[in-house]
Formats: structure tokens, sequence, C-alpha cells
């Protein structure tokens, strides 16, 4: 084990872990805004109680995601300077535009909603938590366009004298195709992981306390949630669908190694489920849906997907002796669980439905297991999702241009790393139980209680009143 | 004006404001036990920066996305060369973050306890590790004809940025002090407002000595000038504090503080890392920074964004405005 291997994992854990926040600061701050915005609307007390509710999780998850984010923000330089010294020019303005645009936004206007439920007027009020939700998915945006270009290098020229890339056109960064399509992608199944918690905390108020005077108020969120599951659901699966084709267009290596595809085929057949040896030597069972292959990657039933064999000796003349094929059991099993975990979410969300069609109210015990596994299985997709995406794009750190091993910091020795990946883990595996003990109790505890509310009043003096929320 | 010293000058003034807005959000951070009594009292402290501190981390944030974007050179060789302060910054800020958030989450004692250990060991740490790591930059660290950091831990723990380390401790302690006379009522305050007076004195000492050992290592007549102004800042606040002049006391610190960070750029404009070995080693504003391109783009951002940005943080510090005392905090 070398430097090297152990910033690779480091990357990998600390980014895995800060998305597992982010889905749900994604999708949860609109949901919430959305709550909030019914409460304004019809002044139905039902609304208020949720947003509170759902808003307090949003909070304990937030807390997650900012401060793991840094870590993400600082890793560049510290552990692949040689990557940063590469891709500075062009990859640092996104990174900058974020924080400058979205995350001040985000931090700031989250600041205002949380304190300012007594010191606001409620329009501003309202208008805070939507400046949050807004900035929160702008700056999804732009790291994602950054993260593009590592996947499909655009608008950039080599500078032959310092052998830098240097950006040549920043419309082309922004609109990178890629970039286009992750963006919806990842917010769609961003949607599907808040959607899901929504359901699973509701479903399990409805089924524990039948009769309480808030089982309206679940019953809502229940449905509301499993609508946010289903349109995401479609979304995740039509924004897949045209990703698949631009991959198989800019990273052919991918979708083969995503298949295990060693020879060119056309028509291609997917493989839904294949055992044996992946590297192509023997199989003992495969499933195959016919021409879908072909379809996925070229919208055309009998279109050629390329094997991983020819693509491997085509890059080796094109960049010189070298293995340039991803870990194939990785790309192939995480591109399978991405898309089983995801559609899961959304099958569960249709249970739900059904179950309370008409008005009835659920009572079994396994809608209730299954609706509590719900916000899981998304988180998983998701995190599959990017282990594919990332591990699928080695050995190139942006592809094409540099390998990764190229990318990390000379200056950091084996022990500097040890050092921050153990003390990451342990920090982060400890907030991780103390997180999941505190959504657990604040979802358990239910929506609460607004009856004692005072509304805003600026005509008597309030130097002895208690502040609406302190921490 | 060149791009690369309009964007030497922003990368400036960031963390200025950087240091500005988190210095108090430290002070009040090392405070808590020694201003907050008992657990009301530490729930007023905390709640004097709880809706603006994170905030007020994001121009860290954006410092160092724009030091990425218009210095990629400077960005990678001190991050890379500087790995473990800087890890030990960021094990500080998740845990201090996390705890504002999570302390009041449970009622237990001993739950509130370990939030409270968080925040102060979180506040102290990159407090003085802030001074150690700019102490540094001024001093020069080895650099190879790369750019590469070849040397070692110790390297970085000399006397010189030992002292300014102490510094920004001692500046950040008077000024998150002075903040909280300004932000709270009744005893707090006035503990508040005589602790300011007495840590001050201590701060204006290690300040004055700081900056004069950082003329001597590198100058210009704009840094002698700042860096006089940062001391008569200081002194002013001092006395304000002394007099409770509490919005004055604030606004010396804050500018003593700005006009001290100010001194360590223009000291060590027009270079942005100096190599203590070979001089090709050292990194400048010109051979650290960004293609023209780059620069012109991110300057179009800055220009519309930042005036944004501060309307609306002004605008909360504003919300905000109202002392708070023991009876805001609600039961539970
Ligand atoms: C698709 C979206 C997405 C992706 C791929 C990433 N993040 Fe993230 N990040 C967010 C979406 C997000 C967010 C939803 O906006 C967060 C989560 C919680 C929050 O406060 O904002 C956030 C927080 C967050 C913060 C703290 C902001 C604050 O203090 O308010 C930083 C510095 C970063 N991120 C930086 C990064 C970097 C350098 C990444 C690349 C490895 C990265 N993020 C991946
Ligand atoms: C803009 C956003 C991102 C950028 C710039 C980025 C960049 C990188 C870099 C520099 C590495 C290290 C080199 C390597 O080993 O491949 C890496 C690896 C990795 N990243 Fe990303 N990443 C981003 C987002 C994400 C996200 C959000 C996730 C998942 C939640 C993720 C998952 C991974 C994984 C699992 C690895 C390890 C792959 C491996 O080492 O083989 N990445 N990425
Ligand atoms: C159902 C839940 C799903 C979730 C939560 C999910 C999530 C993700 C995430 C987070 C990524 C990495 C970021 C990105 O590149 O966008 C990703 C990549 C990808 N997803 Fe999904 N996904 C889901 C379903 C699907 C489906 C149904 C398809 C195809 C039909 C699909 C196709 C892809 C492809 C091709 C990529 C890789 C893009 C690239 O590397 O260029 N996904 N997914």
């Amino acid at each position: 084990m070398d430097a090297l291997d152990v910033a690779r994992w480091q990357f990998g854990v600390t980014t895995v872990y800060h998305f597992l926040f982010v889905p749900l600061t994604i999708g949860l701050s609109v949901l919430v805004a959305i709550l909030q915005t019914m409460w304004h609307r019809t002044g139905n007390e039902r609304y208020l109680k949720l947003t509170k509710f759902y808003g307090k999780l949003f909070l304990i998850n937030f807390a997650m995601g900012v401060v793991t984010g840094i870590v993400q923000e600082f890793q560049f330089g510290m552990n692949w300077s040689d990557y940063s010294r590469f891709v500075g020019d062009i990859f640092g303005a996104p990174l900058a535009i974020e924080a400058l645009v979205a995350f001040f936004l985000e931090s700031t206007f989250i600041g205002l909603w949380i304190f300012g439920w007594d010191r606001l007027p409620k329009r501003a009020h309202l208008a805070s938590i939507w400046a949050a939700a807004i900035g929160t998915n702008l700056s999804a945006y732009f790291i994602l366009a950054a993260n593009s270009f590592m996947q499909n290098p655009v608008g950039y020229r080599i500078n032959p004298d310092s052998g830098r890339a240097e950006l040549t056109d920043f419309v082309a960064v922004l609109t990178n195709k890629v970039a286009l399509i992750t963006f919806p992608h990842t917010l769609a199944g961003s949607f599907l992981v808040a959607g899901s918690l929504v359901v699973a905390v509701g479903l399990y108020h409805v089924i524990r306390s039948r009769d309480s005077a808030d089982t309206g108020a679940y019953r809502f969120a229940t449905k509301f949630g499993s609508w946010v599951v289903l349109v995401a659901s479609a979304a995740v699966l039509f924004t897949g669908d045209i990703q698949g084709k631009i991959m198989t267009d800019v990273q052919p290596m991918k979708m083969a190694a995503a298949e295990g595809l060693y020879t060119t085929e056309s028509p291609a057949s997917f493989s839904v489920l294949t055992i044996g040896s992946l590297d192509g030597s023997r199989e003992v069972f495969a499933l195959k849906i016919p021409y879908l292959l072909s379809y996925l990657g070229t919208g055309d039933p009998n279109g050629t997907v390329h094997g991983i064999n020819d693509l491997q000796a085509q890059y080796a003349t094109q960049y010189g002796a070298g293995s340039y094929t991803p870990i194939i059991p990785v790309t192939y099993w995480s591109f399978r669980f991405m898309i089983a975990f995801g559609m899961a979410a959304g099958a569960i969300a249709l249970l739900v439905l059904w179950s309370q069609r008409k008005g009835r109210t659920p009572s079994s015990k396994w809608l209730l297991r299954a609706g509590l596994a719900m916000p899981v299985l998304p988180l998983l997709a998701n995190s599959f999702g990017w282990i594919f995406t990332e591990m699928g794009r080695q050995p190139w750190i942006v592809f094409g241009e540099m390998l990764t091993r190229n990318g990390v910091s000379r200056s950091v020795s084996l022990t500097e790393v040890l050092t921050s990946f153990t003390a990451f883990t342990l920090i982060y595996a400890t907030l991780a139980v103390i997180e999941v003990k505190l959504l657990l109790r604040y979802a358990k505890a239910g929506v609460p209680d607004v009856s004692e509310e005072h509304p805003i009043d600026d005509t008597h003096d309030d130097a002895e009143r208690p502040l609406a929320f302190a921490y | 004006m060149d791009l690369t010293t309009i964007w030497f000058l922003l990368i400036a003034v960031l963390f200025t404001g950087y240091f500005i807005l988190e210095g108090f959000d430290f002070g009040v951070g090392m405070l808590l036990p020694v201003l907050g009594r008992d657990d009301r009292e530490r729930r007023v402290l905390i709640n004097t920066i709880g809706p603006v501190w994170d905030g007020n981390e994001v121009w860290l944030i954006t410092a160092g996305g724009a030091m990425f974007a218009a210095f990629p050179e400077w960005y990678a060789t001190l991050f890379s060369g500087f790995y473990l302060p800087l890890l030990l910054i960021l094990l500080a800020l998740i845990a201090r973050g996390v705890a504002f958030e999570y302390r009041h989450k449970r009622p237990e004692a001993s739950w509130k306890r370990r939030w409270d250990t968080a925040i102060v060991v979180g506040s102290l740490l990159p407090a003085i590790l802030w001074g150690v790591a700019f102490a540094n930059i001024l001093r020069g660290v080895p650099l190879d004809a790369d750019h590469e950091y070849v040397g070692g831990l110790l390297d970085l723990l000399n006397p010189y940025a030992l002292l300014g380390g102490a510094t920004t401790l001692a500046l950040f302690l008077t000024h998150g002090a002075v903040f909280l006379a300004l932000k709270t009522t009744g005893d707090i305050r006035e503990r508040a407002g005589a602790l300011a007076v007495r840590l001050g004195v201590g701060a204006a000492v290690l300040a004055v000595g700081f900056l004069t050992w950082t003329l001597t290592i590198r100058s210009s007549a704009a840094a002698v000038v700042l860096a006089v102004g940062a001391a008569l800042a200081l002194l002013g606040g001092l006395a304000a504090a002394k007099v409770r002049r509490e919005g004055w006391a604030f606004t010396g610190t804050a500018v003593a503080i700005g006009l001290a960070v100010a001194t360590l750029f223009a000291a060590l404009f027009p270079n942005v890392l100096p190599s203590t070995l070979d001089a090709a080693g050292t990194l400048t504003a010109t051979n650290a920074a960004s293609t023209p391109y780059t620069l012109k783009i991110m300057t179009w951002v800055a220009v519309i964004f930042t005036p944004v940005v501060l309307a609306y943080q002004g605008w909360t510090y504003w919300v905000f405005r109202k002392r708070i005392g023991v009876a805001n905090i609600p039961q539970h």
C-alpha cells in the first residue's frame, strides 16, 4: 500500500460519506419549502406542523452535509495537488463560483430560516427557505459541472510550455453535455431520497398511532412523499437512459465495463445477471435481455457496443502501453445496484399509495417494514451511482488527459495520509452513529405542538420574551 | 492594475473578512466555559452567533475556492505542504459545526458537556493554527524548484510562527469578548466587557510584537502604514471597551484584525509563498496565477455577486441585531 492508494481510499470514503447527506439536503430543502408554502397559502396548521417536523430532520442532516463538504474542498489541494495544478485554471472556477453564488445563499438563509420564525415577517421567512433551497440546488450544478469536466473534458487546451490544461471556453465547460444530463439525474436521485424519508417517517406514524389527532397530517405526508418518489423514479429512469447514451459516446470503456462486455457486439444484449467469472472466460449462468444494451447505449436496438478488449487495444495505441480498463466487478455490480435499489424505492412508493387508496388506513407490518427501508435504498443507489461513475473513469482522473496516479500530492507522505484517513474515518463513524440516533429520536417524536406559537408583534416590548428557536 | 494583482487583493479581502467574522465566532466558542457559568448562560453565548456562524465560515470556503481558481499553484503547494495543520483545522471545524447544531438536541447534561468541549477545542485549534499558518506563509517555507514543499512538520513550528499563533489566539479571544459585550444583556454583558479589557492588553502586546517581527522579515511602505493602523485601532477599541462603548469597541477590534491581516498580505506581495531554499521555488502572484481568461471570468462573477452577498449578509446581522440574555432562552 502506498500513499496513492490511501489517498484514493480517503477520497472515495469522504466523498461517498459527504454524498449521504447531500441528497437529503437537496431534496428535503425543496420539500420543506413546499410544505411551508402550503401553510402560507391555506393557513392550515397541519402544514405548519409538517414544515417544522421535517424541517428539524432536514437541519440535523444539513449540519453533517456542511462539515463534510469543507473536507472535500480542501482535499483537492491537500491530497491531489498535482491534479489541482493541472486543472486549476478550469476546475477552480466552478468551485469558487459555487461558494460565492450558492454556499453563501444557502448558509445565510438557512440561518435566517432557523432563527427567524419570530424575527421576520411571514413572507420574508418563507422566502428564506426558498432562497436556501435554491442555493442548495445551484451548488449541485456547479460542482457537477466541475466533475463533468473530469468525465468529458471540454472548452480547454493543453499549454505546450507548462503542460497544464487552460480554459478556452467557460460556456462550454458549463454546458458540457455530461453536466447537463448529470445534473437532472443527480437531482432526481436526490428527490428519491428525500421523498422516501418523508414517506418512511409518515408511514411509521400512520401505522403506529392510528387515531391520533395528527394522523391526517401523516397521511398527507405519506402520500405527498410517495408522489415525489414516483415522479423522481420516472425522472431518474428518463435521465439515466440519456446518460447511458452520452456515456457510450464519450467514455465507451465505461459502458463496456458496466456490462462486462469483452467483445464488440451488434446487437448487444443487456446482462441482468451474470454468474461466472467476470474476466469473461467462463459463464456459469446468464440472464440477458437481447437488444437492450444496444438500445441503452446507442438508441438503436441493433447498434454496435464496443467491447473492453477492442477499447483497451485502441487506448494502448492512442495513449501508450498500460491498462485502461477499470475494475470490472466493481463497475458491473455498482451499475446494477444503482438501478435496482433506486427502482425498489419507487415500487414501495406504489405499494404505499395503493394501501391508502380511497381513504383506507394501512396497517400491514410488512408494509411498515418496507416503508422504513425506503430511505436507505435510494441512498445506496446514489452511492453506487457515484462509485460507478468515478471508478468507471479509472485509471483516468481527467479522462484522456491525466492518470489518477499522476494527480496525487508528491509532498504528502504515506504516514500523513494514513493519519488523515484514520482520523476522518474515526470521526465520521462516530458522527454517523450520533446523527442516525438523533434522526430516529426526532422522527419518532412526531410533529410538534404549534398551538402556542405567537405571531410576530412589533408593538410589544419583547426583551423578556423567549426566542422562538434557540440552540 | 493587472488581473493577478486584483485577485491577490480579492484573496486578501476574503481572508480579512473571514478572520473578522469567524474571529469572533472562535472567540465566543473559546469563552464558553469562561463566561457561561451554567447551561442557560452558555446557551446565551452560543445563540449570539447561532444564526451567523455558518455564513461566516463560507468566507473561508470562498477564499479556498478563489485561491484554487485564481492561483492554483498557491492552493496546491500550500494545502499539500501544510497537510497536518490543515487536517487539524478540518477536524476542529467538523466537531465545532456539528456541536452547534446538536448540542441542544438532547437534554442530558453529559451530552451537552461533550459538545461544549467540542466547541471549545474546535474553536481553539483553528484560532491558533491559522496564525501559525499565516506566519509561515510570511516567513517562507522550503520549496524546491517544482514548488513542492520539502520541509517537515517541525519546520512549521518555528518561534515566529508560534508567536503568530499566540497572536491570533489572543486577538480572537478579545474580539469574541467584545462581541459578547455588544450582543448580550445583564450579568454576562458586564463580565464580557471586563474580560475584554484584560484580554485586550495581552492581545495588543502580542500583536505589536508579531507585526514588528513580521516587518523585519519582509516589509513595504503600505505594510508599515497598515500595521500602525492596526495597532491604533486595537488601542482605540480597548479604550472604548474600558468605558463600555461596546459598538465602538467592536468596531475597533474588527478594524484591528482586518488591518493586521491586510498588513500580512501587503508585506507578502508580490510573493504568495516565498521559498527559503532556492529563489526559483518562490511562488509569486504571477507565476502561481491562472490564465487571464479565467481571471477575467472570475472578476466578472466577483464584481456581480460580492455586493449581493454583502447586502444579504449585512441584512442578516440587522435582523438579529437585538441583544439576548438569559430571559430569552426558552425552557427546552
Ligand atoms: C450534487 C451535489 C453535490 C456534490 C457532487 C458535492 N456537493 Fe458539496 N454540498 C452540496 C452538494 C454537492 C450541498 C447539497 O449543496 C451541500 C450539502 C449540505 C450543504 O450544506 O450543502 C454541500 C456542502 C458542501 C460544502 C459546505 C458548504 C457550507 O458551508 O454551506 C462544501 C465546502 C462542499 N460541499 C464542497 C464540495 C466539494 C469540493 C465536492 C466535490 C468533491 C462536493 N462538495 C460534492
Ligand atoms: C465534483 C465532484 C467530484 C469530483 C471533482 C471528484 C473527483 C474525484 C477524485 C479527484 C478522485 C480521486 C482519484 C481517484 O481515485 O479516482 C475521486 C475518486 C472517487 N470519487 Fe469522486 N469526485 C466528485 C464527486 C464524487 C461524489 C459525489 C462521489 C460519491 C458520493 C464520488 C465518489 C468517488 C469514489 C468512490 C472514488 C474512488 C474511486 C477510486 O479511487 O477508484 N465522487 N473522485
Ligand atoms: C433509481 C435510482 C438511481 C439513482 C439514485 C441514481 C444515481 C446516480 C448517481 C448519483 C450517479 C453519479 C452521478 C452522475 O453521473 O449523475 C449516477 C450515474 C449514472 N446513472 Fe444513475 N441512478 C439511478 C438510476 C439509473 C437508471 C435507471 C439508469 C439507466 C437507465 C442510470 C444511468 C446512469 C448512468 C449511465 C450513470 C453514469 C454517468 C457517467 O458516468 O457518465 N441510473 N446515477
